[in-house]
C-alpha cells in the first residue's frame, strides 16, 4: 500500500472549475464514468478514445497535471498479468503459438483485443478515481455518501477511520523504525531469526497497536460524551445543488450515454 | 516502490476496475450491500453507542496494522489482511463493518482496488474473512473448551482459512469474468497458501499478546473466551461452523485434484461442471445474459437489459438502506 | 431538578471517588471556584487531578459527595445541561479532536446542543477566532502542529459557551513559543477555569490561585504567589519553583 495520498492532497486545495463542483456531482460523475467503461464492449477503440479524451479534458480543467494522473494510474498494472491470459483464452483467429513446458498456447485476435481493452479500461478507471480524490476533500465525499442515504453509522465510522488512519499509521511506522534500529546482525552470522520469530514480533506489534487503539477509542468516547454525544451521530445537513452543478452533471452523464449508445449501435 | 509492487503481486486481492465484467461486479455489490445492511442492523441493535468511535478507530487500526510486515523470501513480505483478527476481537458483524470501511477507504484514498469492483473486494476481504474467521473460529474454540490459548491457536487456523477463502473468491470472480480457471486458481491459491501462513502467525501472536496483556478486553470484546459466551452460541452455530469448515476443505480438495493432474483443460472442465465458468466469450456487458428483449434488435436490447440491471441493483440497494434506516429510526438531524 | 446553592462556577462538597478496582483516587475534596476565577490544580502523578476533573461533567460519578456547576448538581438528569456548562479539554488533542476536519470538530458540541445551522456556523467562527485559529476550518487535525491542535481543542469547548473550563495538562509537550501563546490565550479567556498542570511557570503566569492535590486530598489551597514562594511545601510534594 502506498502512502502517497499526501501527494494528491496537495492538489485538493487548488482552485479550478472542477474543484468548485459539489462532491455529490463528482462522485456521481466518477461512478457514471467507471460504469460506462465497464459497459463498453471490448475493442471499441473510438469510444475508448472519446472517454479518455473526456477524462483528460477534465484533468486539464482541474489543473492537476496529466503526467501525475497517468503515472499514478499504473497502480493497477500488476493485475494486468492476470489479464494476459485472456490473449490465449478467447476463441478467435489464431495469431501465434507459444509453448511453455507441457502447455501449448494459442493467442487469438479476439483475445488480444480483450486483453488490451481490459488494461485500458482499468487504467482509465483508476485515473477517474484519482481525479475524484485529487479534486475533492475526502470529508466532502463522506458528506456526499450521506446525502446518497448511506447509513449514518457507516459514514460516521468511515469518518473516524479517516481521522485516525494517519495517527495510527504514524504509530505503526514508529514501531517499524524502532525494530529497524534494533535489527542488527553479527558479522558472518545470519541475522533476523526464523520466519516464525519474525512473525511473532510483528504479531506483538499488531497486538500493541490494537491495545493502544482500543484505549484511544475509550478516551475518544469520553471526549465525545463530554461534548454532549448521546449515541446519535449528528452533522449539518447538506445544501441543494446549484445550477452549475446540475448542468455539469447532466452534461457529463449525457455525454457518457451518447458514447455508450454510439459504441453499441454503430 | 519495488517491494510495493511485489506485495501487489503477491497479495493480489484488491481487484482494480476493468477486470471484472459488469454483471459479476454488480452481483457482488448486491451481496456486499446485503451483508453490510445486516451488519449495520446487528451492531446497531446489539451494542451501545460506544461502538461508533470504537469501530472507526479499529478500522484505522487494521489499516495501519496492514503496514506492519516482515521479510519472508526474495523481497516478498508477510503481512496482515486482518479480517479474521477483526472478527475474533470485535465479533463478526463489527468485523464486517470495520473491514468494509478499510477496503472502501483503500479504494477511495489509495486507489487500491476499483470502485465498481469494490463490492467484490469488500466481500472477499471483509465479509468473507470476518464471517469465516468467526464462523469457523467459534466451533473450533469450543473444542478447546474456551481456554484462552485456544483462542490464539484458533486465530492461526481461521486466519489462514480466511485468506484462502478470500483468494478463492477472487479467483472465482475472475473466472466468471472470463479469465481461464487454469490461470486464476492455481497461482492464486498457491501463493496464498503461504501468505495465509504469515497471516495466521501474525494473528496468533497478536491474540496471544492481547490475552497476556489485557485478558479483560478480549472477554468483553467478543464474549468468546468466557464460559457464558460459549454457552450462548452453542447449538446452531456449532453445526454451522463445522459445515463451513468442512465445505471449505471440500472445495479446496476439489480444486486441488485437477491441479495435481497438471492438465489445465481438466481444471477448466471441473470449473465448468460446477458452474464456475461463465460465458467467457459472451459480450461482457450483457447484464441479463441470454435475455434479449423480444421485438427489439440485439444491441438496443443489450443496452436496455444493461440499464434495467443497473436500475434493479440501485433499487435494491436503496430499498435495503431504507429498510435499515427505518428500523434503526435514524432521524435526519438538526 | 435545579437545586439552588449560591452560584459559584463550581462547588465540590465531600467528593470521594473509588475506582472499581478499589483504588481510592479522591478521599474528601471540598473546593469552590468563583465565576471567572482561574485556579491551577497541581500535584504529583497519581494525585487524582484527572479523576477530579472527570467528575466536573459527570464522566465519572462520585462515590460520595456532590459536585455543582453554576448551581446545578451533577446527576443523571442534568447531564446534558452540565456538559454544556463545563468545557472539558483532555491532555492529548488527538483524543479531543476526533473529527476529520477542524470545522466538524468545533461544530460537534453545538450540533449536539441542538442549535440550527446558522448558529452552529457562527459559534464555530467565533470560537476559532478566539483561539486565533480562524481560517483553519477545512484543515485536518492531523496536519496541524501540536500547539495548533491544543488551541483547536480549546475552541471545541468554547463553541459550547461553557461557564467553566476544565483543562488537563494543557501545556504538556509544547515548545516555548506555543506555550507562550497558550499563556496569552488562557489569560484572555473570561471563563472560570480549573486547570491541572505540572508547569509551575504556567501557574505563575496565569493562575492567581493554586490548589495542591496529593494522595486524593487537597493539601494546600492559597494564592499562587504564596505557595510558589514556599520552597519546603513545593519540595514535599515533588514540585519545583518556576
Ligand atoms: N481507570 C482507573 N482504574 C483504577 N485506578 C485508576 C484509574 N484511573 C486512575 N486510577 C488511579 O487513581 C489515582 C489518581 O489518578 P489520576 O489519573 O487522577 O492522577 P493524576 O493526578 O491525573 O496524575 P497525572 O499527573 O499522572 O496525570 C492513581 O492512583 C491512579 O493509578
Ligand atoms: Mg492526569
Amino acid at each position: 500500500m502506498s502512502l502517497t495520498s499526501s501527494t494528491l492532497e496537495r492538489y485538493v486545495d487548488r482552485i479550478s472549475p472542477v474543484h468548485a463542483l459539489d462532491a455529490r456531482v463528482k462522485v456521481l460523475m466518477t461512478l457514471g464514468y467507471i460504469l460506462t467503461l465497464a459497459f463498453l464492449p471490448n475493442g471499441e477503440w473510438a469510444a475508448l478514445a472519446g472517454l479518455a479524451g473526456l477524462l483528460w479534458w477534465g484533468v486539464w480543467q482541474a489543473r492537476i497535471g496529466l503526467g501525475l494522473v497517468l503515472r499514478r494510474a499504473f497502480v493497477a498494472l500488476p493485475f494486468a498479468l492476470v489479464a494476459v491470459s485472456l490473449v490465449f483464452a478467447r476463441p478467435g483467429a489464431p495469431l501465434f503459438d507459444l509453448t511453455i513446458g507441457p502447455w501449448q498456447l494459442t493467442a487469438s485476435d479476439a483475445g488480444l483485443i480483450a486483453f488490451i481493452s481490459v488494461v485500458i479500461k482499468s487504467w482509465l478507471s483508476v485515473q477517474a478515481a484519482l481525479m475524484l480524490i485529487a479534486t475533492t476533500q475526502v470529508v466532502d465525499v463522506f458528506l456526499a455518501l450521506r446525502a446518497f442515504r448511506l447509513p449514518t453509522v457507516l459514514v460516521a465510522v468511515m469518518a473516524f477511520a479517516y481521522r485516525y488512519l494517519f495517527v495510527l499509521i504514524d504509530e505503526a511506522s514508529r514501531m517499524l523504525r524502532a525494530r529497524e534500529c534494533r535489527s542488527a546482525a553479527h558479522h558472518g552470522r545470519r541475522g533476523g531469526g526464523s520466519i516464525g520469530w519474525r512473525a511473532a514480533v510483528v504479531g506483538q506489534m499488531v497486538g500493541t497497536l490494537f491495545l493502544r487503539s482500543y484505549e484511544r477509542s475509550e478516551r475518544i468516547y469520553v471526549a465525545m460524551l463530554s461534548r454532549g454525544y448521546r449515541g446519535e451521530v449528528r452533522t449539518l445537513d447538506t445544501q441543494p445543488l446549484d445550477s452549475r452543478d446540475r448542468g455539469t452533471l447532466i452534461g457529463v452523464l449525457a455525454t457518457l450515454a451518447l458514447i455508450i449508445y454510439a459504441a453499441l449501435v454503430w | 516502490m519495488e517491494s510495493q509492487w511485489l506485495d501487489g503481486l503477491a497479495l493480489g486481492l484488491h481487484i482494480p476496475d476493468g477486470f471484472l465484467t459488469t454483471p459479476v461486479a454488480l452481483a457482488w455489490w448486491v451481496l456486499t450491500v446485503v451483508a453490510i445492511a445486516v451488519a449495520v442492523r446487528r451492531t446497531g441493535s446489539e451494542l451501545d453507542e460506544r461502538q461508533v468511535p470504537l469501530m472507526g478507530v479499529m478500522a484505522a487500526f487494521i489499516f495501519a496494522a496492514q503496514m506492519l510486515n516482515f521479510p519472508v523470501l526474495g523481497g516478498t513480505s508477510g503481512h496482515l489482511l486482518g479480517g479474521a483478527l477483526a472478527a475474533l476481537l470485535l465479533g463478526p458483524w463489527s468485523g464486517v463493518l470495520v473491514m468494509a470501511v478499510v477496503v472502501g477507504l483503500q479504494a477511495l484514498l489509495f486507489q487500491d482496488g476499483g470502485l465498481l469492483a469494490m463490492g467484490a473486494n469488500i466481500f472477499n476481504m471483509g465479509v468473507a474473512t470476518a464471517l469465516v474467521g468467526y464462523g469457523a473460529g467459534m466451533p473450533l474454540l469450543r473444542l478447546f473448551g474456551g481456554r484462552s490459548w485456544g483462542l490464539a491457536i484458533v486465530g492461526f487456523v481461521v486466519a489462514w482459512l480466511s485468506v484462502m477463502v478470500a483468494a478463492l473468491l477472487t479467483s472465482v470472480q475472475l473466472v466468471l469474468s472470463g479469465v481461464p480457471a487454469a490461470v486464476a486458481f492455481p497461482p492464486m491459491l498457491f501463493v496464498h497458501t503461504f501468505i495465509g501462513i504469515g497471516e495466521g502467525l501474525i494473528t496468533f501472536a497478536a491474540i496471544a499478546f492481547i490475552i497476556a496483556t489485557r485478558p479483560d478486553l478480549v472477554k468483553s470484546l467478543a464474549g468468546v473466551v468466557s464460559p457464558a459466551g460459549l454457552e450462548r452460541r452453542a447449538g446452531g452455530g456449532l453445526i454451522g461452523g463445522v459445515t463451513v469448515v468442512g465445505l471449505l476443505f471440500a472445495v479446496g480438495a476439489a480444486l486441488a485434484s485437477p491441479l495435481a493432474s497438471g492438465d489445465p483443460d481438466g481444471l477448466e472442465r471441473v470449473a465448468e461442471d460446477q458452474g464456475f465458468l461463465g460465458r467467457a466469450s459472451d459480450a461482457p456487458y450483457a447484464i441479463l445474459p441470454d435475455y434479449t428483449i423480444p421485438g427489439i434488435d440485439g444491441s438496443i436490447s443489450t443496452i436496455l437489459s444493461g440499464v434495467i440491471g443497473v436500475a434493479l441493483v440501485f433499487v435494491l440497494i436503496y430499498g435495503i438502506t431504507q429498510a435499515v434506516r427505518a428500523r434503526r429510526g435514524d432521524a435526519p438531524n438538526a | 431538578m435545579s437545586e439552588s446553592i449560591p452560584r459559584p462556577a463550581l462547588a465540590v462538597h465531600g467528593l470521594r471517588h473509588v475506582y472499581p478496582d478499589g483504588t481510592v483516587a479522591l478521599s474528601t475534596i471540598d473546593l469552590t471556584v468563583a465565576a471567572g476565577e482561574k485556579v491551577a490544580l497541581v500535584g504529583p502523578n497519581g494525585a487524582g487531578k484527572s479523576t477530579l476533573l472527570l467528575h466536573l461533567n459527570g464522566v465519572l460519578r462520585a462515590t460520595a459527595g456532590q459536585v455543582a456547576v453554576a448551581g446545578t448538581l451533577v446527576g443523571e438528569r442534568t447531564l446534558a445541561e452540565i456538559r454544556a456548562r463545563v468545557g472539558m479539554v483532555f491532555q492529548d488533542p488527538d483524543d479531543q479532536l476526533f473529527s476529520p476536519t477542524v470545522f466538524d470538530d468545533v461544530a460537534f458540541g453545538p450540533l449536539h446542543m441542538g442549535y440550527p445551522r446558522d448558529e452552529v456556523t457562527r459559534r464555530v467562527a467565533a470560537a476559532l477566532e478566539q483561539v486565533g485559529m480562524a481560517g483553519f476550518e477545512r484543515r485536518m487535525p492531523h496536519h496541524l502542529s501540536l500547539g495548533q491542535r491544543k488551541r483547536v481543542a480549546i475552541a471545541t469547548v468554547l463553541s459550547m459557551d461553557p461557564a467553566i473550563l476544565a483543562l488537563d495538562e494543557p501545556s504538556a509537550g509544547l515548545d516555548p513559543r506555543a506555550r507562550r501563546s497558550l499563556v496569552t490565550l488562557l489569560q484572555q479567556l473570561p471563563q472560570a477555569m480549573l486547570v491541572s498542570t505540572h508547569d509551575m511557570r504556567l501557574v505563575r503566569d496565569v493562575f492567581p490561585r493554586m490548589v495542591v492535590l496529593s494522595g486524593g486530598m487537597i493539601v494546600a489551597d492559597a494564592p499562587s504567589a504564596t505557595l510558589l514562594a514556599d520552597a519546603a511545601l513545593l519540595d514535599s510534594y515533588g514540585l519545583e519553583a518556576p
